[in-house]
């Protein structure tokens, strides 16, 4: 038996020993079971699923009408996906800042740079086109609030 | 060869004894060089600018004028909202409204001008836009350079730059900026689609119709006025608007504040 030290302070011996336990063991673990859930929350529902990839549709009366080498867009397809806001970025300065109303496009053939006028006349499609892959890249870019979309929608019944 | 403190203090003193730095001794012996020098370069390429004939233009007119600006511009109407349940209070449409192009009494157009005994004249509409002033004021005080004076004289905005903070309204001395204070959208009954309308925040005013005249058009005011707005290049000796300043006698709003108001007004 080992001796008592003592010192200023007080006695001291060797500690009991005394069974380990975790105090309140089942609101610690519920509660972690529950934060848990929380955390996963958003991800649950889609567990498993695979989000479609978004399709824009090209699906448009004024590009159906176009034939042959015309139907081609201002630039090459690939490029246009990675680039077109940098492309709209230009023709904006060039319009707006420079003030050049007409852009050669691919092929040599002459382009008015506009939005509105140019892009959306054959993709007129906005839902299907535009906000097909936005929604699914999760962007919002704000051409809309003064842009006119230019999509004949189902007039709404307005409210009297 | 080097010189002296001595020396160079020596020359300048004699040479202003004599005068020979000031700007006669320039004069007597390279004559016309520092006049040349000093004189503004010769204008150069186009300058648009507009005259208005009061003397033609009545209130019908006036009014047809407004209207067709503001439709192809889809200028927001306060008093004509899409949903007839949305109904601006009078007070905010005072404050709140946005217009590009309007008539207003004489009094109010050229203060400082009027006289007790014109009453003929206080009662014409006189149409009022933006001046495109040659030394614009709110080019100046824009920090984001969102407005910004074109090679052709034209006034411009770029409404994705403006953020709203409305120097240019507070710069501009004609009353001739709009600030929108909501969304312009349910007030524009009629949608022209081939033109932009605007967002909540962002000053807007007349920009010469810059998207007809780059197209080789008039503006729509100048063809609805039956001939009363003229609109032309005053770089060029022969254009309609350098004829009709070079024979009526025509007046600026403003013109003492220095900025250059490029819209004449024949009275």
């Amino acid at each position: 038996m080992k001796k008592d030290v003592k010192n200023e302070f007080g006695v001291f011996g060797e500690r009991p020993r005394v069974e380990k336990k975790l105090f309140h063991a089942k609101y610690i673990f519920g509660g972690l079971a529950v934060f848990l859930v929380l955390l996963l929350l958003p991800v649950l529902p889609n567990l498993g699923k695979a989000v479609p990839p978004p399709q824009p549709s090209l699906d448009t009366a004024a590009i159906q009408k176009l034939k042959g080498k015309d139907k081609q867009c201002v630039a090459d397809t690939v490029w246009m996906r990675s680039y077109h806001m940098q492309l709209l970025g230009d023709w904006r300065e060039a319009v707006v800042r420079d003030g050049k109303r007409e852009v050669v496009g691919l092929g040599g053939k002459k382009f008015n740079p506009s939005l509105s006028n140019t892009c959306m006349e054959c993709h007129s499609n906005k839902s299907q086109f535009c906000d097909q892959c936005h929604n699914y890249v999760a962007v919002t870019p704000n051409c809309w609030g003064c842009h006119l979309e230019k999509e004949k929608k189902v007039t709404k019944a307005e409210a009297k | 060869m080097s010189i002296d403190r001595r020396e160079f203090i020596r020359i300048a003193g004699l040479t202003t004894f004599f005068g020979l730095g000031g700007k006669a001794a320039f004069e007597l012996l390279t004559p016309g060089q520092l006049e040349a020098k000093m004189a503004q370069e010769a204008p150069k390429g186009t300058r648009w600018a507009m005259v208005v004939d009061m003397t033609k233009l009545d209130a019908d007119t006036a009014k047809k004028c407004v209207a067709a600006c503001h439709r192809i511009h889809n200028v927001p109407d306060l008093n004509n909202p899409v949903n007839p349940k949305e109904k601006v209070d009078p007070e905010d449409k005072v404050r709140w409204e946005i217009k590009w192009i309007w008539a207003d009494h004489f009094h109010n157009a050229f203060p400082g001008f009027e006289q007790p005994y014109q009453q003929k004249l206080d009662h014409l509409p006189f149409l009022l836009l933006c001046n495109h002033c040659e030394n614009p004021p709110c080019v100046r005080v824009c920090p984001t350079k969102a407005t910004f004076r074109r090679e052709d004289g034209i006034v411009m905005m770029d409404m994705h730059r403006c953020i709203g903070c409305r120097y240019c309204m507070a710069g501009c001395p004609f009353g001739a900026r709009s600030f929108n204070w909501q969304d312009p959208r349910p007030f524009v009954k009629e949608v022209f689609p081939d033109y932009p309308t605007r967002e909540k925040g962002v000053v807007e005013k007349c920009t010469f119709c810059v998207e007809r005249v780059e197209k080789g058009l008039m503006p729509a005011c100048v063809l609805e006025s039956k001939g009363a707005l003229l609109f032309g290049d005053l770089n060029s000796p022969k254009s309609n608007v350098r004829q009709v300043l070079q024979q009526s006698y025509s007046i600026r709003r403003k013109p003492h504040l220095g900025t250059n108001p490029q819209v004449y007004y024949i009275v």
